[in-house]
């Protein structure tokens, strides 16, 4: 049975990893390679990093950084930022990635996802899409950390993304992230309603139990989360945990026996 | 010791940093001189068919990897899209594959994956061994290995599969002929069932 997803989210600013309240204020908590080497230990099914300086201050990625990612992970990785060419993402791809994220480059050149999808193969190609509810009702998509509205639907663009060529979705609720009340589940629905790509989904998790409510109701899906994974307690110390095998199992349904 | 082909296609380090963790020496191919001596190979693979194909074309290893596997008969596995290449055509692409192994590369029947998410298939899955395999030792139970694909390796003769996954039909998840051997999931990044399976390779 193909199980559904459970993957941390790690931010990078400023040389090291932060979680973030609606994509502000980031908070220190700690050194990627060690976090890595943590959530390699925990088994977990999957790692996104996304640098979130790069787009913003016009940066390329780091490639050192992400070498020494790629080589410490012996999970599949996501990593996200200042991706803007084919070129770029041939040479991540060469340093071990599995898969690569677009967010802005895609808003102004969107057929860069059929450009790398042609090199790498779709599966690697996955775009990122911050959200944000509008005042008036629907969602608007944001790009540079949440500071540049784009006027863009969300939705149509999602849908418009698997006709490019895209791989995977994940969409990133701004108005959850960092919240830990639980994800935003009428935006889940309504982004799975418009694509049939596999679609990993950001932002709000507090529990398990958001988590296990998202695959309960959509099955095989990618569930995402920051703060949870990074966070523990009501003070929100830094401590890195995932749920063990047996408690993914309990989520996905899946006998201990078997699995 | 691994010889681990580097045509610019896949993730080389990856593999490295498992064989040193299990204290088992590699080596990184990227002439045909690398080549010489290999006493077992990895051919990795990511993305699509067609480029894969060109680059290894295009790295001049070629011959000297048809001498190893089909003359010499020393083991090689490949991985991901580096299983895909060693069957005859894909449905992916127009390039030709390297022909080791009797089968032919399709495309999942998007009609028969009753689920939304379709294509890829991506994630954790079983993967069960159809048969008592040195590849599978210590993994003959419970295992799962991660994927990330959407066509798959049809063998024309099915003795060939050794191991078998799910996603919409059954489908060859690990195949073996003779010294060559073909897995369609990512062994380096699927925790300690992958690091057994790669430990098996490296003892057959």
């Amino acid at each position: 049975m193909l199980r559904p997803r459970i993957i941390p989210s790690l931010l990078y600013h400023d040389k090291g990893l932060v979680k973030t309240v609606n994509f502000k204020s980031p908070k220190y908590v700690g050194d990627p390679i060690n976090a890595v080497r943590i959530f390699n230990e925990k088994q977990v099914d999957e790692l996104a990093f996304f640098d979130i300086d790069a787009t913003v201050l016009g940066k390329e990625p780091d490639y050192a950084l992400i070498e020494k990612l790629a080589n410490q992970s012996r999970m599949p990785l996501c990593y996200g930022g200042g991706v803007k060419t084919k070129e770029q993402a041939q040479r991540i791809f060469g340093l071990g990635i599995e898969k690569i994220a677009l967010s802005s480059a895609i808003i102004q050149n969107s057929k860069l996802v059929t450009e790398i999808a042609e090199r790498v193969g779709s599966q690697s190609v996955i775009v990122v899409l911050d959200v944000k509810k509008k005042v008036f009702g629907g969602y608007e998509l944001y790009t540079h950390n949440g500071k540049k509205a784009t006027g863009i639907n969300p939705l149509k663009l999602a849908a418009e993304m698997q006709q490019l060529g895209a791989g995977e979705i994940i969409i990133n609720s701004i108005d959850q992230d960092g919240s830990m009340k639980g994800y935003d589940m009428s935006l889940i629905e309504k982004v799975a309603g418009v694509t049939s790509l596999p679609l990993t989904v950001l932002g709000g998790a507090g529990s398990l139990q958001d988590i296990e409510n998202v695959i309960e109701k959509h099955g095989v899906i990618g569930v995402a989360a920051g703060s949870l994974f990074v966070f523990k307690g009501p003070y929100k110390a830094v401590l890195i945990n995932y749920p063990s095998q047996t408690e993914k199992n309990k989520i996905f349904k899946v006998d201990n026996n078997e699995n | 010791m691994i010889t681990l082909i580097d045509y610019g296609v896949g993730n080389i380090f990856a593999f490295q940093n498992v064989y040193k963790r299990l204290d088992i020496p590699t080596k990184i191919a990227k002439t045909s001189s690398d080549l010489e001596g290999a006493e077992k190979l990895i051919l990795p693979g990511v993305g699509a068919f067609d480029y894969a194909m060109q680059q290894l074309n295009a790295s001049g290893m070629r011959d000297k990897l048809d001498e190893l596997v089909l003359d010499k008969k020393i083991p090689v596995i490949g991985i991901c899209v580096g299983m895909q290449m060693m069957g005859n055509k894909s449905e992916e692409g127009r390039e030709e594959g390297l022909k080791w192994m009797d089968a032919e590369i399709k495309r999942f029947d998007e009609s028969l994956i009753n689920q939304r998410t379709k294509l890829p298939h991506m994630g954790w899955n079983d993967v069960v061994p159809v048969r008592n395999h040195p590849l599978f030792s210590r993994l003959e139970h419970n295992a799962i290995f991660y994927f990330l694909h959407s066509y798959f390796f049809k063998c024309n003769d099915h003795s060939n599969t050794i191991a078998v996954s799910d996603y919409g039909l059954q489908f060859t998840s690990a195949a073996n002929v003779d010294n060559i051997y073909g897995i369609q999931f990512h062994p380096e990044k699927s925790h300690q069932y992958g690091e057994i399976l790669l430990d098996n390779f490296a003892k057959i």
